[in-house]
């Protein structure tokens, strides 16, 4: 086939200078990631076809002199015919590649959180003002006991005799989601590691292995192990408060990862273990899993080399048998299962699966809280879900819905500067997360950002703590599963069903 | 050193026992009459530490295992030597499937037969050469997303073949070093890899550790050298460069 260079494509956004408003200071150039401006001699020149509208440039002109707007030359409309596919047709035949992209699906199924409605006292059962009552947002995550035995000392006072398992205590249920050193920057690291140790919860190292700097912060961080086996070895194992297996990731569940050769420079080979250059290959199973069974032998596998001494977690993507799997994975002897939903971010992941495989959190979350009831075994493990929380208010609903504590990823990006571009894959992003540039890494500072990121959790929390309040519970465990402070919206007999919760006004 | 008893005992205790031995200063352990039990040095460290196993361990000898030195006398089953870092594994029969998952460091010498997938995503890192030397034959998916070490398979069943019949051989092999003692049909291998004839370093490479082979074993160094060897290596360290296009 002769290769043409020419493309169908067209820049999607315009990034448009104001030349009278401009001083020529050249911060643009410095600050994109992309190479989008070059100095021209008298004037900033924009190449359009590299911009992403990642927004870093105008945030940072002094001027305020750049505006960046979708291309207003059109592909012609059609609702059957959209934008992306017919650029995606294009795109495939120049380069015969599957396309990937970066961050959660843009996929316009319906958002479940956004059609629950929350309940509130009113007259009975009286509301509490937390702001000056005691209001319980603690969180332990682990196996708890089915019963307590206690023995009674000397003076006839109960002490606890039942062993209680390992457990992690947060401070507030949020806990970050995992991503990995490679896909992300270590000083994006970095700041979710100083957040979370300011807040008493904790992050989760991703398959990437754990940077030497981030060990001072072990008791405030989840050491995954996913098929790939990076970095993995007993010190790592015991590193952290827990071990989380990664069986699947909601934004591409049944796949692999792949950390393409060129992103693993000498740091990231070191903590990765692996020779610099060469793809980080994640098979799409572990290969030692290929049952439930098999599952168990990895947990017990990992309980002996940790001594039974950290609860070990296993991350699952939302799918359709999610119920009965995570019955399974109880089974097993997971302590805590991590669920996430298929709106759940990546570094990168092909676009046929992220928009086209898994199911929503919502409905997956209500789906295994009640069948891990009905089976008598929903105290065996704690639940994480995730999967784009954007809000508390997603957050309270996903608790209420069965959810022990709620995994942010994209939000905590969000912190840092990302603008949800959905360009992680690349490599070249502006705000220093989602690359390894060193000039790009340089001007994410953990410092400003673990304060940002506390600010967030802290305002979250304090929202918790205010519905909370109003519902008229003072402890987040009394909110636990609690459907019967849910009612849906615009929802259908059968989504009813499936969340378990009753129409509005019902 | 220290003799313990396994007939009967579940995993969690016996290793509990070693490694409280080890945490103890015990250098040496004897276990007899092992019959499946899970972990067998599952996580232990201590280079210095030789724990030798009558019976048949269960899955997972070896697991996370970061120096120790682990005989078997008789045959081992899956997954030996899983996420390895340092150490070695000496099995007197045959292994199972999976053997050196994600292997990282250490050797693992295998004296019979082993299942698929062996030396699956293997790598090195640094000084860290993990290598398994395989005395008999192996299934398919050998040495599947190998990333780095050494895979030597002798193929000393069956000797009378001159060609190893395995399919899916080193499918996306991106790192790493395979010696065959035997021709295998090229239209079986995966795009990934290629062959070689060995050069002298190899060859000095391969009488080091097949030396320690033979004498782990009392195989005779010229029954292994009856025949020649071929070295497999990566076409690529990239072999999916090509294959996506960002949106």
């Amino acid at each position: 086939m002769t290769k043409s260079s020419f493309s169908n494509i067209q820049s999607e956004y315009l990034a448009v200078i104001d030349h009278n408003k401009c001083v020529r200071c050249k911060r643009c150039i410095q600050n994109c990631g992309w190479g989008t401006y070059s100095f021209g001699g008298d004037k900033i020149i924009a190449d359009h076809s590299k911009c992403v509208a990642c927004g870093r440039c105008y945030t940072y002109c002094p001027e305020g002199a750049i505006s960046i707007i979708k291309n207003p030359t059109v592909i012609r409309e059609n609702a059957n015919w959209q934008e992306p596919l017919v650029k995606n047709i294009w795109r495939q035949s120049e380069t015969g590649g599957i396309v990937i992209s970066g961050m959660g699906t843009t996929f316009k199924y319906k958002k479940y959180f956004d059609h629950i409605l929350l309940d509130a006292c009113q007259v009975t059962n009286p509301s509490i003002d937390p702001l000056r009552e005691p209001m319980e947002l603690r969180t332990f995550l682990g196996k708890k006991p089915s019963k307590l035995d206690f023995d009674f000392d000397e003076r006839g006072e109960p002490v606890l005799k039942t062993k209680m398992p390992p457990q992690i205590e947060l401070q507030t249920p949020f806990v970050f989601g995992a991503m990995s050193y490679g896909s992300i920057s270590l000083n994006a690291q970095k700041a979710m590691a100083l957040a979370a140790r300011a807040l008493g919860i904790v992050m989760n190292t991703g398959e990437g292995g754990l940077h030497d700097d981030l060990v001072p912060f072990g008791k405030n961080i989840i050491v995954q192990v996913a098929s790939g086996r990076f970095g993995v070895h007993r010190d790592y194992l015991n590193s952290g408060v827990a071990v989380e297996i990664k069986i699947g990731q909601g934004a591409k569940p049944g796949i692999g990862g792949h950390l393409p050769g060129e992103k693993i420079g000498i740091d990231i080979s070191r903590t990765r273990m692996i020779p610099v250059g060469t793809d980080a290959i994640s098979p799409a199973p572990h290969h030692d899993i290929y049952s439930i069974e098999d599952l168990r032998q990895l947990i017990y596998a990992i309980k002996e080399a940790t001594d039974y001494e950290k609860p070990v977690s296993v991350k699952v993507a939302a799918v359709h048998n999610i119920a009965a799997i995570v019955s399974g994975i109880v089974r097993a002897g997971a302590d805590i299962v991590y669920i996430d939903g298929y709106s759940g971010g990546t570094g990168a992941a092909p676009i046929v699966i992220r928009d086209h495989v898994g199911i929503p959190i919502e409905l997956a979350l209500a789906q295994v809280d009640e069948r891990l009831r009905e089976e008598g075994i929903r105290n065996e493990a704690s639940i994480i879900a995730a999967g784009s929380i954007r809000s508390s208010a997603d957050a309270i609903k996903a608790i209420a819905l069965g959810a022990d504590a709620v995994a942010i990823g994209t939000a905590a990006l969000i912190v840092m500067g990302c603008h949800v571009c959905g360009k992680c894959n690349t490599g070249n992003c502006s705000w220093g997360i989602t690359t390894q540039r060193p000039e790009l890494v340089r001007r994410l500072d953990p410092e400003v950002y673990g304060e940002r990121l506390y600010n967030l959790i802290s305002a979250w929390s304090h929202e918790i703590q205010e519905v909370l309040g109003a519902m008229g519970v003072n402890s987040i465990e009394s909110l636990r599963g609690s459907r019967e402070r849910l009612r849906g919206i615009e929802l259908t007999d059968a989504e009813l069903k499936a969340l378990g919760i009753k129409h509005a006004g019902l | 050193m220290m003799t313990i008893d396994a007939a009967g005992m579940h995993y969690k205790e016996l290793n509990g026992i070693i490694r409280e031995g080890i945490l103890n200063g015990v250098k040496k352990f004897f276990i007899e009459n092992v019959n499946g039990q899970y972990y067998i040095g599952d996580g232990i460290k201590g280079d210095d530490v030789v724990i030798e196993i009558n019976g048949t361990p269960g899955n997972d000898l070896g697991a996370f295992m970061d120096g120790p030195t682990l005989i078997v006398n008789n045959n081992a089953q899956d997954n030996v030597g899983n996420t390895m870092n340092a150490g070695k594994i000496i099995i007197n029969g045959d292994a199972g499937d999976v053997i050196g998952y994600g292997m990282r460091g250490g050797r693992i010498y295998i004296r019979g037969n082993a299942g698929y997938r062996v030396g699956i995503h293997m790598k090195g890192y640094n000084e860290q050469l993990p290598v398994i030397i395989i005395g008999g034959k192996v299934g398919s998916f050998f040495a599947e997303y190998m990333a780095g070490g050494v895979i030597v398979l002798l193929g000393l069943e069956d000797d009378d073949s001159d060609e190893l019949d395995i399919d899916y051989f080193a499918s996306g092999m991106h790192g790493g070093t395979i010696f065959i003692r035997k021709k295998i049909d090229f239209s079986k291998f995966s795009n990934e890899a290629e062959v070689y004839e060995i050069d002298d370093k190899d060859a000095k490479f391969l009488k080091e550790y097949l030396t320690d082979f033979s004498n782990s074993f009392n195989i005779s160094l010229e029954e292994i050298y009856k025949k020649p060897f071929y070295k497999i290596v990566p076409s690529s360290a990239r072999p999916y460069a090509h294959l996506y296009t960002s949106a």
